[in-house]
């Protein structure tokens, strides 16, 4: 049988329209769901807790690519990140992602108004087994994020000896079509070895030098409506710098995907402390953008 | 801090209770085969789907040789059984039947939406197109590169 069929080939991945099984309009008349969004560190995955899932809407034949921008105003902090990425075949995955964290409250108390913490990530991920629709085993997928600051000054202040690391993890993921009710759901977990402080905003290590850790996160979603989606993370942290403490994270995200080429997700997050300031909540917004 | 505590914990009990239902997916009954529609549903259904599928591009050419009223009969017939309804399937497994096609991962997606508009157009509920969904999606790998 031949292998060219007619016409472009912009199919959409069944991932794509299952995840948001509902409707999926005929071609041309634009059609919906989505493998994941954009996390804050540029991986596909939810906000803070990177999935097994590949980023984007490419199948095995297909290459797919994704930016994104996104912001979250904490009570002192505001972050600022922007990021791509591809998705080569369903199978590899490449990003980068540039974060700025405005130390809205640190910075004029320290006498460095304007002061930020900013680091950019480079990641990959493979996706090694399943298929996070069509398999009865989960979607496993390994990946890795290299990051580096962009301005070592206050990581250097508050103890971190370096400047970059790379963090490791490994994920399993599943959507589990008419799991609840005839709803859809979606969960993952994800273990990470790293030895960044707060995520490496505060550099990597400590003055006890390098200690790797593993970190267990999670994911769970429900599929309310076919462009709707509401769920949870999790992220345990703990970091290596004396007397600054971290907190896990937690969030709560809705994600509406009216179409492939557009996500929007807002989340309430609970930063906990971080860097000194206690109880750190607030808003996430996040916006996604495909060809 | 509870707090976290409280959180972590809830979110481990809904990933256990997530594996839980997802495990239990067993169909005891034949409420999908009615929520189809019955007899007729599905007869109404796989005539829009292959309706959808000769008018889609991508994959229209892949039924060109194929005698479109056996393969009707056929595909009610399966899913008549598989949704509890009062048939027995007798046509060929899904290897054998898509075996010289060689269909592609996009191609499959692409008989997905066409299913799921079918679906739409037919009026199913969204609760019973998962359901459905649930049964035929992991008969991907024996359909495609066959
Ligand atoms: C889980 C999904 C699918 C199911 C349950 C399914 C079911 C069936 C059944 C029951 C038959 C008839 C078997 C027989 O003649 O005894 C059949 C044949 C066929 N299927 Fe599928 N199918 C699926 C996916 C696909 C896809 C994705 C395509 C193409 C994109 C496709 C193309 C065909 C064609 C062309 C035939 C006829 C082959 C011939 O004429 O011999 N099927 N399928």
């Amino acid at each position: 049988m031949t292998l060219v069929s007619a016409g472009p080939h912009r199919t959409v991945a069944a991932l794509a329209l299952l995840a948001f099984s509902g409707l999926a309009q005929a071609a041309g008349t634009g059609q919906l769901g989505t493998g994941g969004v954009s996390t804050f560190e540029g991986s596909g995955g939810g906000g803070i807790v990177p999935w097994a899932t590949l980023s984007g809407y490419a199948t095995r034949e297909e290459i797919d690519a994704t930016a994104f921008y996104t912001r979250s105003e904490l009570d002192d902090y505001r972050l600022d990140v922007y990021g791509a990425s591809v998705n080569l075949y369903n199978r590899l995955e490449l990003s980068i992602a540039r974060q700025e964290l405005d130390l809205v409250t640190l910075g004029p108390a320290l006498g460095l108004p304007g002061a930020s913490l900013e680091q950019d990530v480079l990641g990959a991920k493979v996706r090694i087994a399943g298929d996070v629709v069509y398999s009865r085993m989960p979607q496993v997928s390994v990946g890795v994020q290299h990051k580096r600051n962009r301005d070592f000054l206050i990581p250097r202040l508050v103890g971190a000896p370096d400047d970059d690391g790379t963090d490791v993890y490994l994920s399993a993921a599943k959507l589990f079509l008419a799991g609840l009710g005839g709803d859809n759901v979606f969960a993952n977990a994800t273990l990470r070895s790293t030895k960044a402080n707060e995520t490496g905003l505060l550099g990597f290590g400590g003055p006890g030098g390098d200690s790797r850790r593993l970190r267990v996160e999670g994911a769970v979603g429900l599929f309310l409506h076919r462009t709707f989606v509401i769920g949870a993370e999790y992220r345990s942290k703990s970091g290596n710098l004396p007397g600054l403490p971290e907190d896990d994270w937690f969030d709560i995200f809705v994600a509406w995907v009216p179409n492939r080429h557009v996500s929007l997700t807002a989340a309430y997050v609970d930063f906990g402390e971080i860097a000194t300031l206690a109880s750190q909540n607030g808003w996430y917004l996040s916006l996604e953008l495909r060809p | 801090m509870p707090c976290k505590k409280t959180a972590l914990n809830f979110v481990l009990a809904a990933l256990i209770s997530l594996i839980l239902v997802g495990c239990a997916g067993g169909r005891a009954d034949d409420s999908l085969y009615q929520r189809l529609g019955g007899e007729q549903g599905v007869d109404r259904l796989v005539g829009e789907l292959l309706d959808e599928v000769h008018a889609d591009r991508r994959i229209a050419f892949l039924f060109e040789g194929t005698d479109r009223d056996n393969l009707h009969a056929v595909i009610v017939e399966q899913i008549c059984a598989e949704t509890g309804g009062p048939c027995t399937y007798r046509g060929l497994d899904m290897r054998a039947a898509h075996s010289g096609l060689d269909i592609r991962h996009d191609e499959f997606d692409a008989f997905v939406e066409d299913l799921i508009v079918a679906m739409e157009r037919v009026g199913v509920p969204t609760p019973a197109q998962n359901r459905l969904l649930a049964i035929f999606a992991p008969m991907r790998e024996k359909v495609v590169f066959q």
